[in-house]
């Protein structure tokens, strides 16, 4: 289907242009996130889309499903009650950085040790784009940010390991750049029965790019390209090769129980035995 | 089939939800409020429902919002520290209009304070401590049946005026045992939110053009997408940053409430018809003004009680009739004078209104009061 038709299906009509500023990327992630919805098959009515507050969470408003534009780093709460009271829908977290790792880590760990069935479409821009381009938790060590006007001394996330060890069982990670394979990472998170993480590359040159003078909006999605590396390959490299480089592709996939379905148990327990 | 039961007063709000339908609850555990979690994770599996205990206080209500998108009706449940960080979710589902009922069981603070022992400190956070003008309705039981009454009745005024509604306890109600008279559960009418009709296509989750300005509420899921914020929306809930909108939505929000106070202020007259001094109390300090009634009426100081079951919107009405009836009113709290600010404020100087003010972890006794409604008494010169 060619995107036009997409916007048509699964865009609110009236509601675009988008917010976003020239060059950004958060309109390739959500064109992949509706490619992927779109080969899901799924009914419309039956999917919701949960975001918090900031650039990437503004997406929700745009999409035509049940959406929630939640409180900054909230959305995963609001969603695993969605899910919890309405175990049938299908369930999508639209976040950021700053939304998921920082005000909403908390959230991000306990929702992947639930192994609840919440797919996490995580927009990593490093930066707190909305508010002016402050360093974020996925940051990288020694950036400029309107904070960090000498170089940031914190050190980033690797989401996708957080994630693993809270207790995630699907985790990815794609780019703006490698936008086909990023439909596929959000296709198979979807899939995916339990807590799924796709973090996905974005870019924001008019923020932390221009801090950081990484160029502009091409020469950024052209840094992805050169830095990328599919996992496979990417753990045959040597420390040194790793340096400069990110993993792409599931970097993650386990079976454990489902949160949803585990309860599912306990409310047929109760009703056999009555109560307590 | 009806049934008496001694219970707890945390329990009797357990109960409530179940008998007014609530099917989900979210929560972190906090004195002295944990037993209404403990309860309902026992309770709500037997009729399908749903218990979760979130990562901190604020996943508790979120938890619960997400949940009442679905059409379920929902609670949360807490004290002091905990109410202070549910406080910004609060807001949005004042704005948002999300139904939920929250349990804030008091307990002395600030800060951690004195985790077991009551105070009535939080009055003032009821009404506002949530960001921003937004309305709220506030109710405060006084006994055990109560606890259960005005917890189904919470859910009736959260269902029908799309809007959260504080169950404010304090640690003497949640933990008190007391009889309890619970009726029949399928006696009791479940409230329902109004439900959209027409095309889903035309369905806008926001507009208050029907006559009593609460707009129909779609459950997710089932056919009428609509879009959720907390940012000034309009009609179909839509972010819109003009002032026209901010001005029009919280015009509406307002409205919505403060025109139908008849409905939502309730209040209880106790011994009042022939008083001369009033006390007005709330909770589980009205139960003392109860008892220094009598006692002040033996005494030959004809006393009589006001109290507020619904704290906010404030009973305007009612508390300046008594201030044209009575030559003294005493308000008695257990914190530092909150609501007597408010019952001065309405009064107007039509009597006089003093404080009778305890926070040092116990509870009011009849006796005190007795004392101050003699001293009142005294003052005014032998009426």
């Amino acid at each position: 289907m060619f995107m036009e038709q997409l916007i048509e299906k699964y865009f609110r009509p009236g509601r675009l242009p988008h917010i976003w500023c020239p060059g950004c990327a958060n309109g390739i992630i959500t064109g992949a996130l509706v490619k992927a919805i779109y080969r899901t098959g799924l009914d419309k009515d039956n999917i919701a889309v949960v975001s918090g507050i900031g650039c990437s969470s503004r997406a929700s408003g745009y999409l035509d499903f049940n959406t929630v534009h939640s409180a900054h780093g909230r959305a995963l709460p609001f969603a695993t009650g969605i899910k919890l009271a309405a175990p049938q829908m299908t369930v999508i977290v639209i976040t950021g950085d700053g939304d998921a790792a920082a005000i909403g880590g908390n959230h991000f760990i306990h929702a992947a040790r639930r192994n609840i069935d919440l797919t996490v479409l995580l927009y990593n821009n490093n930066t707190y784009g909305m508010t002016g381009g402050q360093y974020s938790p996925l940051t990288p060590t020694n950036s400029k940010a309107s904070t960090a006007p000498y170089g940031t001394v914190d050190r980033p996330f690797d989401l996708a390991a957080l994630a693993r060890g809270a207790g995630a069982t699907f985790a990815a990670r794609g780019s703006a750049f490698h936008a086909p394979m990023l439909v596929d990472l959000i296709l198979s998170g979807i899939r995916h029965k339990g807590f799924s993480l796709v973090e996905a590359v974005a870019s924001c040159p008019i923020s932390y790019g221009r801090q950081n003078k990484l160029g502009d909006a091409p020469a950024m999605l052209k840094w992805q390209r050169d830095h990328a590396v599919p996992a496979a390959a990417y753990e045959k490299l040597n420390d040194e090769q790793k340096a400069d480089k990110f993993p792409i592709g599931v970097l993650h996939q386990a079976d454990a129980p489902e949160y949803t379905e585990e309860y599912a148990k306990i409310i047929a327990r109760a009703r056999k035995e009555g109560g307590h | 089939m009806s049934k008496t039961l001694l219970m707890q007063g945390n329990k009797a709000v357990a109960e409530g939800a179940v008998a007014a339908g609530a099917e989900f609850f979210g929560g972190y555990p906090i004195t002295p409020s944990t037993e209404i979690a403990e309860e309902l994770s026992a309770l709500l599996p037997t009729i399908g429902g749903t218990f979760i205990q979130m990562e901190d206080e604020i996943a508790g209500i979120g938890v619960a919002l997400g949940a009442s998108l679905t059409g379920k009706k929902v609670m949360t449940a807490t004290s002091g520290p905990g109410f202070s960080l549910k406080q910004e979710l609060i807001g949005y589902a004042a704005l948002a209009e999300i139904p939920i009922v929250i349990v804030n069981v008091q307990r002395v603070g600030p800060s951690t304070g004195q985790p077991t022992a009551p105070a009535q400190g939080d009055v003032m956070q009821a009404r506002w401590g949530t960001h921003g003008d937004h309305p709220i309705i506030v109710l405060t039981p006084a006994s055990v049946p109560e606890c259960f009454r005005l917890t189904v009745r919470a859910y009736e005024l959260s269902e029908k005026y799309r809007t959260p509604v504080i169950l404010l306890m304090d640690e003497i109600i949640g933990h008190m045992r007391e009889k309890v008279q619970l009726p029949a559960y399928d006696s009791i009418p479940k409230p329902e939110r109004k439900k959209p009709l027409g095309p889903p296509e035309e369905y806008r989750a926001y507009s208050g053009a029907q006559t009593d300005l609460v707009p129909p509420m779609a459950a997710f899921g089932q056919g009428r997408r609509w879009h959720v914020t907390g940012l000034i929306h309009d009609e179909y809930g839509f972010p819109d940053g003009s002032g026209k909108a901010t001005q029009e939505l919280l015009d509406r929000l307002f409205a919505k409430i403060n025109n139908h106070l008849d409905d939502i202020v309730e209040t209880e007259e106790y011994r009042l018809d022939d008083a001369d001094f009033a006390l007005v109390a709330y909770g589980g300090t009205a139960r003392a003004a109860y008892a220094a009634v009598d006692l002040a009426r033996a005494e030959g100081v004809k006393a009589g009680l006001l109290r507020p079951i619904t704290i906010w919107p404030l009973a305007e009405k009612q508390l300046k009739a008594l201030g044209g009836q009575v030559k003294h009113i005493i308000v008695a709290e257990m914190n530092r004078g909150q609501y007597v600010l408010e019952v001065e404020r309405t009064v107007a100087g039509r009597c006089p209104v003093t404080l009778y003010a305890k926070c040092n972890n116990e509870a009011i006794a009849p006796a005190e009061l007795l004392a101050a409604l003699q001293k009142a008494k005294q003052h005014t010169g032998g009426a």
